[in-house]
C-alpha cells in the first residue's frame, strides 16, 4: 500500500485496529522520530519513561536515537527523576509515559512539580484520535486530568504541529515562573507522517512574563532599606530558580544584612553563610521566626509566603514590616500577604539593579538583638551518645565535605535535614516542599545522580517514605548510580506520630510500621550493599564505608521513634508560638 | 461587589474548561458567563461576571493572566461601559390578560417571538435591571419558562 493511502486511513477510518496501526508505523518519517529529533534539538540528553502499547513507535523510534532513556520502576518515579534532573541540572526534565495508567501514575509527580515550580515537559502516549473520547482501551483525559496541576498543556491532533508544540512546550516550561507542561501524544499521530521543519522561533501570542523590574519600584525599596532599622531578607526557591544567590550573597555582605531562608530557598545562602539565621517556618530556627516577626523591613525574594512560613495567619505575619515583594510571577504579590512595594521580575535581574542602589542601613542594635537570640535559642539537641538523627546529618556533613547533593523524603527526616544538613550551594539540596510528597526521594536521587554523575548524592529518607518508591532501588542497580541511602529507621510514620503526640495526647493512630522488612537484606536482594548503625559511635566509620564503597549503598539508623523535630509551630498557630520544650 | 470581566482568550478546544477550572479550583464564584468567537477567528471573548472584592478581583485577574491562553483581561466595571443581556419568556395569558401584557411587552420594548393558546414567548433585550424589573412584572401572570443569556459587555466609545 503507498503511503499516502496509509496515511488516508489512519486519519479517516474509524474502523482500522490497531495492529493496522502498528504496521504503518515504522518507515515514514513520523510523528515519533519528529518528536525525538526536536527534543534533541531542544538539547535533551535523557529521558525518564516508561513503554506501553500507545508508545510502540515512539519507542521503536528511540533505537536509533542519541537520546538516552532511563526505565525506571513505575512512572511516578519518572516523573519525580526528570523533576530532580531539572532542579540540579537547571534544565528542563522530560519525562514519559504510556496513555491510561501510565499517565494516571504520573499525576502526583506533576503536582509536585507544580508545586515546586520545576520546569517539566511530560510526554504521555494517548490513544489513537479516532478513538478519543470512546473510553477506549487505556484511554484517561490527562489533559483534563492535570489542567490545575500544569502550566499548560497539550493534546496533538496534528502530527505537522509536533516541532512547533515541542519547541512551545520546552519554552513555556522555562521561563518566567517555571513549570511543568504536558503534551498528549495519540498512537496515529506518532505513527502519522511529518514534514514540518523545528520552528526557528516561538510565536505565542497570549504568553507573557516579566523579567526586568520597574527601576522606580527599586529605587523605592533601596529608600526603605535605607531607612530601615531591623530589615530582614526572605529568600525562596526563586531566588535558586534564577540563579540570583551569589548576587544575593553580595547584597547580603554589602549591607549586612540577616536572612532567612524557606525550604524551598536552601542552598540559595550558604547554610554557615554567618549572616544566615536559618530556616523560617514551622519547624524554623526561633531566631528566623522572632526575626521575621519583629522586622520592620522584610526583604521577600522569589517566596510566595506558603502557609508552612506564615501559619496560614496573614494577620498575624511580620506585622511591623514594610514589605517589598519581589517575585517573576505577578499573581503571587498580594496573593497572601500585601506587599507596600512590589517588584516583578526575575530575582538575578531585580537584585543585580537594587545592589547598585543600596545603602547600607545602620543596624547595629538589630543584629544585637539578633545574636542574642541566636544564642539563647540555637538548634541544638541532646548529645547523651544516642544514636539521634542530628548527629547523622551532621556526620554526614562532615563527611562529604559539605559538597554532596542532599535529597530528602518526606516526614521528620526532611526537617533535620534541613536543619542540620550544611548545604553550600545552589541546586545541592533537593526536597519535595509544596506538595510534600513521600516517596519522592529515592526516584528523585537518581534524576539527581543523573544531573550530576560524578557527585556524592545522599538520600535522607524515612522508613516510611523509602518504601512508597523502594522499587527503584532497581533502578540504582541497574544505572549503577552510586547513591547512598541515609535511612533514619524509626520503625512508625514519625511526622504523624509527632503531631499525635504533641497535639492529639499522645493518642497514636495508625502510624505503626511494625512488617518493616530487614532493609539490608533488602538492599542486598536487589544487589546493593547496606549496613545497620545502631550505635552512636558507629556513624563516622558507617558513613565512610558508604561513600568509599563504589555503587549504591544502604544505611539502616535505627533511631528511636520518641525523636521530635524541633521547634515546632502548630499549624494556625502565630510564628513565635513555638514549641521548643523537649516534651 | 459584582465586577464583569472582558476576556480575550484564544480560540482553541479546552480553553473554557481552563478558564472555568481556575475559578473552581481557586474558590472564585462565577455569576455568569458567555462565550463567542470575536471578529478575528482566532480569538474568543468571554464575559464573565464575578463576585468578590477588589482584592479578589486583583487575584482573579493576576490568576487569568498567567494562563497560556489568555490575551487579555478587561474589567469593564471600572469603565464607562454599555451591557446587554438576552431573556426569552414564556408567560401565560388568558383571554383577558392578553391585551394587558402585549402593552407590557411595548413598554418595555419587548418582542412576541411566539404564541400559543395560553401563552406568549417574549424576546427582551436589556441590561440586567430592565430584565429583572420585567420578570418581576411577568410573575403575576405566570412564568412558565424563562431563560436569559447572561451580561455581555463592552466599553463605550470615548468620542
Ligand atoms: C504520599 C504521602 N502520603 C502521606 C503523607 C503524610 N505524611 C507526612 S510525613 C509522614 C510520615 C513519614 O514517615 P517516614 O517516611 O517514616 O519519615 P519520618 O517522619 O519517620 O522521618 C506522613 C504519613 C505524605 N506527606 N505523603
Amino acid at each position: 500500500m503507498d503511503k499516502s493511502k496509509e496515511d488516508a486511513l489512519i486519519a479517516r477510518d474509524p474502523e482500522i485496529t490497531w495492529e493496522d496501526e502498528e504496521s504503518l508505523a515504522l518507515d515514514n518519517y513520523n510523528g515519533a522520530k519528529a518528536l525525538l529529533d526536536v527534543l534533541d534539538q531542544e538539547g535533551v540528553e535523557l529521558i525518564f519513561g516508561y513503554p506501553g502499547g500507545s508508545l510502540l513507535a515512539l519507542y521503536d523510534a528511540l533505537l536509533d536515537s542519541s537520546i538516552r532513556h532511563i526505565l525506571p520502576r513505575h512512572e511516578q518515579s519518572a516523573v519525580h527523576a526528570a523533576d530532580a534532573y531539572a532542579r540540579v541540572s537547571g534544565k528542563v526534565g522530560v519525562c514519559l509515559a504510556t496513555s491510561g495508567p501510565g499517565a494516571a501514575n504520573m499525576v502526583t509527580g506533576i503536582a509536585n512539580a507544580y508545586m515546586d515550580s520545576i520546569p517539566l515537559v511530560i510526554l504521555t502516549g494517548q490513544v489513537s484520535t479516532q478513538l478519543l473520547g470512546t473510553d477506549s482501551f487505556q484511554e484517561v483525559d490527562i489533559t483534563g486530568i492535570t489542567m490545575p496541576i500544569t502550566k499548560h498543556s497539550y493534546l496533538v491532533k496534528d502530527a505537522r504541529d509536533i516541532p512547533r508544540i515541542v519547541k512551545e512546550a520546552f519554552y513555556i516550561a522555562s521561563t518566567g515562573r517555571p513549570g511543568p507542561v504536558l503534551i498528549d501524544l495519540p498512537k496515529n499521530i506518532m505513527a502519522a507522517e511529518v514534514t514540518e521543519p523545528y520552528p526557528s522561533k516561538v510565536a505565542l501570542k497570549s504568553y507573557k512574563f516579566f523579567t526586568k523590574g520597574n527601576s522606580g519600584q527599586i529605587s523605592e525599596a533601596a529608600k526603605a532599606l535605607a531607612q530601615s532599622k531591623k530589615p530582614i531578607v526572605y529568600a525562596g526557591g526563586g531566588v535558586i530558580t534564577s540563579g540570583a544567590g551569589k548576587i544575593l550573597q553580595e547584597m547580603l555582605e554589602k549591607a549586612n544584612l540577616p536572612v532567612v531562608t524557606t525550604l524551598m530557598g536552601i542552598g540559595s545562602v550558604p547554610s554557615k553563610h554567618p549572616n544566615h539565621l536559618g530556616m523560617v517556618g514551622m519547624h524554623g530556627t526561633i531566631t528566623a521566626n522572632l526575626a521575621v516577626d519583629e522586622c520592620d523591613l522584610l526583604i521577600a525574594i522569589g517566596v510566595r509566603f506558603d502557609d508552612r512560613v506564615t501559619s496560614g495567619l496573614k494577620h498575624r505575619f511580620a506585622t511591623k514590616a514594610k514589605v517589598i515583594h519581589i517575585d517573576i510571577d505577578p499573581a503571587e504579590i498580594g496573593k497572601v500577604i500585601r506587599a507596600h512595594i512590589p517588584i516583578v521580575g526575575d530575582a538575578k535581574l531585580v537584585l543585580e539593579e537594587f545592589l547598585t542602589k543600596i545603602n547600607p542601613p545602620a543596624i547595629q542594635d538589630w543584629w544585637n538583638e539578633l545574636r542574642s537570640w541566636q544564642k539563647e535559642y540555637p538548634l541544638s539537641y541532646e548529645q547523651d551518645g544516642r544514636l539521634n538523627p542530628q548527629t547523622i546529618l551532621e556526620a554526614m556533613g562532615k563527611i562529604s565535605g559539605e559538597e554532596a547533593v542532599v535529597v530528602t523524603d518526606v516526614g521528620q527526616h526532611q526537617m533535620w535535614a534541613a536543619q542540620f544538613c550544611p548545604v553550600n550551594q545552589e541546586r545541592h539540596f533537593i526536597t519535595s516542599a509544596g506538595l510534600g510528597t513521600m516517596g519522592f526521594g529515592l526516584p528523585a536521587a537518581i534524576g539527581a545522580q543523573f544531573a550530576k554523575p560524578d557527585s556524592l548524592v545522599f538520600l535522607v529518607t524515612g522508613d516510611g517514605s523509602l518504601q512508597m518508591s523502594i522499587h527503584e532501588l532497581a533502578t540504582a542497580v541497574q544505572y549503577h548510580l552510586p547513591i547512598k541511602i541515609v535511612l533514619m529507621n524509626n520503625g512508625v510514620l514519625g511526622m504523624v506520630r509527632q503531631m499525635q503526640k504533641m497535639l492529639f495526647n499522645e493518642r497514636f493512630s495508625q502510624i505503626q510500621l511494625d512488617a518493616n522488612p530487614d532493609f539490608v537484606k533488602l538492599a542486598d536482594a536487589y544487589g546493593i550493599k547496606g549496613r545497620r548503625v545502631e550505635q552512636a559511635d558507629q556513624v563516622e566509620d558507617a558513613l565512610k564505608e558508604a561513600v568509599a564503597t563504589p555503587g549504591p549503598f544502604l544505611l539502616d539508623f535505627t533511631i528511636s521513634p520518641d525523636e521530635v523535630v524541633l521547634p515546632f509551630v502548630p499549624a494556625g498557630q502565630g510564628i513565635t508560638e513555638i514549641l521548643e520544650g523537649k516534651e | 461587589m459584582l465586577h464583569t470581566l472582558a476576556v480575550m482568550v484564544e480560540n482553541d478546544p479546552g480553553v473554557l474548561a481552563r478558564v472555568s477550572g481556575l475559578f473552581s479550583r481557586r474558590g472564585y464564584n462565577i455569576y455568569s458567563l458567555t462565550v463567542c468567537q470575536t471578529e478575528n477567528p482566532d480569538l474568543s471573548m468571554m464575559t464573565i461576571v464575578v463576585e468578590g472584592d477588589s482584592q479578589v478581583i486583583e487575584q482573579v485577574t493576576k490568576q487569568l493572566h498567567k494562563l497560556v491562553v489568555v490575551h487579555k483581561v478587561t474589567n469593564l466595571s471600572q469603565e464607562s461601559v454599555v451591557n446587554r443581556e438576552l431573556a426569552l419568556i414564556r408567560v401565560k395569558v388568558k383571554s383577558d390578560t392578553r391585551l394587558e401584557v402585549l402593552q407590557t411587552v411595548d413598554i418595555f420594548r419587548g418582542r412576541v417571538v411566539d404564541m400559543g393558546k395560553n401563552n406568549l414567548t417574549i424576546e427582551l433585550t436589556g441590561d440586567e435591571e430592565k430584565i429583572d424589573a420585567f420578570v418581576r412584572t411577568m410573575r403575576s401572570y405566570g412564568i412558565l419558562e424563562l431563560v436569559r443569556t447572561g451580561k455581555i459587555a463592552i466599553a463605550r466609545s470615548d468620542n
